[in-house]
């Protein structure tokens, strides 16, 4: 698996296009073309006051792909998704999805459900049609994206009575729902149980391979990342310091000898950088 | 689906009818203690009439028509006075929530006209209104202002920032934001502030009645103490009473219909 790491500097030639797509295809096993959109991410800065949190991000992310970002708290993860999903303005730099997107094509998932307790599940789904609100089949759309998460019979209920789990698979259909292209994902397991976060992560890979957006997941759970990705993206101190492949045929088995390898060696490099700076 | 309807029924079985009897046990032992104390002698005639006396002059009272029309007025200089009043509070809720510049310019203000007990300006507005409705109506209105004011202000600024943000990301419009996450979320305490204002209300129209009018409850009572007719007096304020609870019941209703989401609403 050591092959499959690659150290990125700043300044480093983009790989070619056909090479990711390729990729991207093996790793869907070329089952059908993808409705995601590329990600293309050159010299991203932000700034919070004197406080420097992206420092120079160039990135490529095929259509289609899942990628991971992981890192330790305070690295700057989330915040290169929330740059991803438009929910800050850019200080320096370019993110761009290839083509002229539309609001409802790139959605984010966060780590709360966020659902609005005043409204019904069926109507928490709706909200995620955006200006396809108003339109006729909303009520039907938001139905099947309910569906797709297993929660047909819950359309009726207040958000309060759901548990942890439910509610955040609320959040997954009103996310679902507008068909985005790109799906961003902020650590949207964290506040789970285990054994709940494991049947969210197998419904989010579901989802994705079935609906074939393009996917970015922020975790500090490096198991997650490996189980779910493509490409698991090491963030510190504001830069990319790790891009690994995760050459790992789907479906991947929890636990296998495979997954852990990658895993062992992200937390090393994890753990390495964190003894350079000895902030731990 | 009918097992999950049928937990709370299984741990509550108690009758809704049943329920709902309950809280008027202790008013009835009251007014029987208080019957039987007075037939006893207990408590002298000229101290506290009998409930039965009460309800006899109520009885005469409503025959003539007095009590009528005097409930009548008194309904509504506060239900008119609440509307202005409440009306006027949400209004300044609603914009110094919303909007920065409304708030940095009215907000100091009316902190300041809040700490003056609105009661404190009866000899004022005896002044400027005479003993008219509009005094009253004055009155009750600056009453029911600032708990209502206070409680909208509180509620928007108190709504999940977070709720806010996943709003916008969907796309909402400001209208749609407003009605759809603000309002609902400032719900919970705007209804505490009107509950609040309910009982304002009532205390300032007493007052004011009792000082400065000629009719109402309140100036019913006070043309009874004249004539020494102390079971009208019980009477008028055994109604204000009622009335309070009116209103409460009332403002719960309207809670009840329009906060059924809240955990704490709901019927279990």
């Amino acid at each position: 698996m050591q092959e499959a790491l690659r150290f990125l500097s700043p300044d480093a030639e983009p790989v070619d296009r056909a090479d990711f797509i390729e990729q991207a295809r093996l790793a869907r096993r070329g089952s059908q073309v993808s409705r995601g959109l590329p990600l293309t991410i050159r010299g991203l800065r932000k700034s919070f006051g004197d406080n420097e949190v992206l420092r120079g991000i160039d990135l490529h992310i095929p259509a289609g792909q899942f990628v991971a970002i992981v890192g330790r708290s305070g690295c700057g993860k989330s915040t290169l998704l929330r740059l991803i999903a438009g929910l800050e303005t850019i200080d320096a730099g370019t993110i761009s999805f290839g083509e002229e997107t539309r609001p409802e094509d790139v959605r984010m998932m966060f780590q709360e459900p966020r659902l609005l307790p005043w409204a019904r599940v069926l109507s928490n789904v709706e909200v995620g049609l955006g200006r396809g609100r108003a339109s006729s089949d909303a009520q039907a759309r938001a139905e099947k994206a309910l569906g797709e998460v297993g929660l047909d019979d819950k359309r009726g209920q207040w958000p309060a009575v759901l548990s942890g789990g439910q509610k955040q698979r609320v959040a997954l259909a009103r996310a679902l729902v507008s068909d985005p292209r790109v799906l961003a994902f902020d650590e949207p397991l964290g506040a789970l149980d285990a054994l709940t976060r494991i049947s969210m992560q197998r419904l989010l890979e579901r989802v994705w391979h079935d609906q074939a957006f393009t996917a970015i997941l922020v975790t500090h759970d490096v198991s997650e990342a490996v189980a779910l990705a493509d490409r698991v993206l090491v963030v510190e101190h504001g830069r990319i310091t790790h891009d690994v492949n995760v050459d790992i045929p789907r479906p991947r088995r929890r636990g296998s000898p495979d997954l852990a390898e990658v895993e062992g060696s992200i937390l090393n490099n994890l753990l390495e950088g964190a003894e350079d700076t000895s902030d731990l | 689906m009918s097992v999950i309807e049928s937990l709370p029924r299984v741990r509550s079985p108690r009758l809704p009818r049943a329920d709902a009897l309950i809280q008027w046990i202790v008013p009835l032992a009251i007014v029987l203690v208080w019957q039987t104390a007075c037939v006893t002698g207990f408590v002298p005639a000229r101290v506290l009439p009998a409930p039965s006396d009460v309800a006899l002059a109520g009885w005469k009272l409503l025959l003539s028509g007095e009590l009528a029309r005097n409930i009548w007025v008194s309904f509504w200089r506060a239900g008119v006075g609440f509307v202005i009043g409440g009306g006027i509070g949400f209004a300044f809720g609603l914009a110094n929530g919303l909007s920065q510049v409304s708030n940095k310019l009215t907000d100091t203000t009316l902190q300041m006209v809040r700490n003056i007990p609105h009661l404190a300006l009866i000899p004022l507005v005896i002044l400027w209104f005479g003993i008219d409705e509009s005094a009253k109506l004055f009155l009750v209105a600056l009453g029911v202002f600032f708990p209502i004011y206070l409680n909208t202000l509180h509620g928007i600024r108190t709504v999940d920032p977070q709720l806010i943000e996943m709003g916008r990301i969907y796309g909402m419009t400001d209208g749609e934001l407003f009605r759809r996450v603000i309002f609902s979320g400032a719900l919970p305490s705007i209804f505490v502030g009107v509950r609040f204002a309910l009982g304002i209300m009532w205390l300032t129209l007493i007052v004011a009645e009792t000082i400065a009018a000629s009719s109402g409850l309140g100036y019913m009572a006070m043309q009874a103490r004249e004539f020494m007719q102390i079971d009208v007096v019980v009477l008028s304020i055994l109604i204000y009473a009622l009335l309070g609870k009116l209103a409460d019941s009332a403002s719960r209703v309207l809670e009840r219909l329009t906060l059924s989401w809240h955990p704490a609403f709901q019927k279990h």
